[in-house]
């Protein structure tokens, strides 16, 4: 929609004496087109949604089911202890699955620790997704196999990456686009200013996906800016800004398929702000209560991304009951699944901390892979004459997780030891 | 390949060869950074390298050192192979989170999947008269943080061969250069560089036998000067010129150290928590039964950098060199 702009005022009173000014300033750019809607986006449950593709819906209907299945698989993987920490993206399923699914195979996705589940949309074997919240290695998965880069852990800083990777994409004249998933705390970081500067600035095929889900932690949105809404952000960037229904996936994928549409014909950047709601707490080891009340959490339910999209499709006879039933079937065996896999103990080997430092180990690292290897050396034949049952055996499983090769074990002069099994 | 006659040549000079060198072989290698383009650089380094490779290759970025650091991993991960000059030594602060969380960990965490090779310039160091934020010795940031090489030339030669070796590098480099020795002149053969060795090399600069000065960077001068003026006292000082901090070459230390006996750590970064420390520790581990004397540090004053009109008094010098050399308590000789 179009906006106008109205001309700055003069203060009265200061064009007396005034010596000839320089020419006059302009905006390098017409701000109303960049400016957001003023209403989130939406296509669910209006007339718009009448001409979607049903393949397309029923597609994203499978994909919520299974995402949602895999949030409450992974929360209670935490409980009995197979993860480190899992943060849910419990009610964000929508923004995760048209992320995924807006992308074509050849672009890239740069996730934060919040975006597991579009790591699976995406391809990815959910066990090796989950790698760094499991806590057998800091990712578990080639990013160049999927095209994903590795979780972000440090807010915001996987968005300079995305600029970069896109840039280069660019002057190679590849048709790559990188799509940058961020929070809405992560909006206040430095390199979300700096990502988006030096992508407008470089025209960089990217897009800035924003999960507004109301809170950084327990911090609300309100105490983390005072924009209008994060969308316009973009405008002082000289990108468009767009708002979107974030539980509306058909309307998340629309949206982000015009702002990837428009990066691969070389328009630039568009900075997206979905208006999400995260259902549970930051992680399993935040008490949401604390910072937010039921009712809230109650309201949100009931514009739930899962239901708004089956309403859709039982209203249009899209969807019937035995399509819902099958929908939960496929989710509950892909969660069997996941289950027996994360109940399996990872393979470990100590002698990987010292293989992927350098492309070369350093001596320095080589004497200390020695020093760990004599180690647990020491320690197996401690075990060994104290008669504990498992004696002869490592204390960890052979092989790597890992999907690539490495350089393998740096020194190896320190005997039979942890990394080399009998 | 013709060989021309050696001339005279600058550290800057040597630099700017090397990376027009780079850019001109390998078109994976992207220069940026700020003011490096039209400019050439606040020191010029970069002069001429944006008219002849053009604004893709040798880019004026806007003014961000986290977005600038954070543009290159990304530009790494697509295969490029970039360059980035930060301006200043305090400078660079601003882009550590994205060397220290990932620049240095990328192939660690992807289990050598996504190696970075980005090189990161860092003018450091102090005596060009700088205002505060112009002069600091930042290495010790650098040395700290695992997954990182660390580099820094203190000769002509040197500043060539290194900087092509961590362009060339697989590993990211952090490439600090000596501010105060790029007017510094050597006779130096730009159509025949010295033979770049791998990056983790230390050199003896100069043999002596009655102790060794560590050293690295802008403190390579002075020790060679020190070296000088202490014969006159009867001592012939060996001289070890570290090259790289990250890998770091303790078997041309020990060797050094076990021959002379005696060894003066000597750099411009403070005392506490600075480099010395940890070369003095490695020294005294494995030459313990080789030492006739504590191994000394001539480091900074524990300040934040004094002004420019009060550095003199901050840097060390060839007296307090060999001030420390007259400590090594010669009195035990017989």
């Amino acid at each position: 929609m179009k906006k106008s702009s109205t001309p700055v005022q003069e203060p009265p009173g200061t064009d007396a004496h005034r010596p000839t000014p320089p020419p006059a300033w302009r905006p390098r750019t017409d701000p109303a087109p960049l400016l957001p809607d003023a209403e989130p986006f939406r296509v669910l449950g209006t007339d718009a949604a009448a001409g979607a593709d049903p393949a397309l819906l029923l597609r994203l209907y499978g994909e919520l089911v299974r995402g949602r299945r895999y949030n409450t698989q992974a929360t209670a993987l935490t409980r009995q202890g197979r993860l480190a920490v899992y943060p849910s993206s419990t009610g964000q399923e929508a923004c995760q699955i048209a992320a995924a699914l807006a992308l074509s195979e050849r672009d890239w996705l740069f996730p934060s620790y919040r975006d597991t589940l579009a790591l699976v949309a995406r391809g990815l074997d959910p066990v090796r997704a989950l790698t760094l919240l499991r806590g057998d290695w800091h990712s578990g998965y080639d990013p160049y196999e999927y095209r994903v880069a590795p979780l972000s852990t440090p807010l915001a800083t996987q968005l300079p990456h995305a600029v970069g990777l896109a840039h280069a994409a660019r002057l190679k004249g590849d048709d790559v686009v990188a799509l940058a998933l961020v929070g809405d705390g992560g909006t206040s970081e430095g390199d979300f200013h700096e990502a988006l500067n030096f992508a407008a600035v470089w025209r960089a095929p990217v897009v800035f996906l924003v999960q507004n889900n109301g809170f950084a932690i327990s911090v609300p949105l309100a105490k983390q800016t005072a924009a209008p809404s994060l969308a316009h952000k973009a405008v002082g960037y000289g990108m468009p800004g767009r708002l979107v229904d974030g539980n509306d996936a058909l309307a998340v994928h629309t949206v982000l398929g015009e702002a990837l549409a428009r990066a691969r014909r070389g328009a630039g950047p568009t900075l997206v702000e979905a208006v999400t709601y995260r259902i549970d707490a930051h992680t399993n080891a935040d008490d949401a209560s604390r910072y937010r009340s039921e009712a809230e959490v109650e309201m949100w339910r009931a514009h739930d991304p899962v239901l708004l999209l089956e309403r859709e499709l039982t209203g249009r006879g899209l969807l019937d009951r035995r399509g819902v039933e099958r929908a939960a079937e496929a989710a509950e065996e892909m969660a069997a699944r996941l289950r027996d896999r994360m109940n399996a103990e990872p393979a470990l080997d100590p002698a990987d901390l010292f293989g992927y430092v350098y492309a070369t180990p350093t001596s320095q690292l080589c004497e200390q892979a020695d020093q760990l290897r004599a180690e647990l050396a020491a320690e197996m034949e401690a075990e060994a004459e104290a008669g504990l049952p498992d004696a002869a055996q490592p204390p960890e499983a052979p092989g790597r997780t890992g999907p690539s090769g490495g350089p393998g074990v740096p020194g190896g002069t320190g005997g039979a030891g942890a990394g080399e099994r009998p | 390949m013709t060989t021309v006659a050696a001339k005279p040549a600058t550290m800057a000079e040597a630099l700017r060869r090397a990376l027009r060198d780079a850019l001109r072989e390998d078109p994976s290698v992207h220069v940026l950074g700020e003011d490096i383009g039209t400019l050439g650089g606040v020191f010029r380094i970069t002069d001429g390298l944006a008219a002849e490779f053009g604004d893709d290759r040798c880019t004026d970025t806007p003014l961000a050192e986290a977005g600038i650091l954070g543009a290159a991993v990304g530009m790494a991960m697509y295969g490029l192979r970039p360059v980035v000059e930060m301006q200043f030594d305090a400078f660079a602060y601003p882009s550590f989170e994205q060397l220290i969380s990932h620049v240095a960990r990328m192939r660690n965490r992807t289990r050598g999947a996504m190696p970075l090779p980005v090189t990161v310039r860092v003018p450091y160091g102090g005596g060009i008269g700088g205002v505060e934020h112009h002069s600091d010795s930042s290495e010790a940031y650098y040395m700290a943080t695992p997954g990182l090489h660390v580099v820094t030339p203190g000769t002509v030669g040197d500043a060539y061969g290194l900087l092509r070796a961590a362009i060339a590098s697989d590993d990211p480099v952090v490439f600090l250069e000596p501010k105060r020795l790029y007017w510094s002149k050597a006779t130096w053969s730009p159509e025949a560089p010295e033979p770049v060795e791998p990056i983790g090399r230390a050199v003896v600069r100069r043999p002596g036998t009655s102790a060794t000065l560590i050293t690295y960077g802008p403190s390579v001068p002075v020790c060679l000067e020190a070296a000088d003026a202490a014969r006159a006292e009867g001592w012939d000082l060996e001289v070890v010129d570290l090259r790289s901090l990250v890998p770091f070459d303790d078997e041309t230390v020990t060797a050094s150290v076990r021959r002379t006996g005696r060894a003066v750590v000597v750099h411009e970064s403070t005392g506490f928590g600075g480099p010395g420390g940890e070369i003095a520790a490695r020294v005294t581990e494995r030459c313990f039964h080789h030492l006739e004397a504590p191994v000394l540090r001539v480091a900074g004053f524990d300040i934040p950098y004094p002004p420019p009109m009060l550095e003199r008094h901050h840097l060390p010098g060839v007296d307090r060199v060999l001030d420390a050399v007259a400590r090594l308590q010669w009195e035990t000789e017989s």
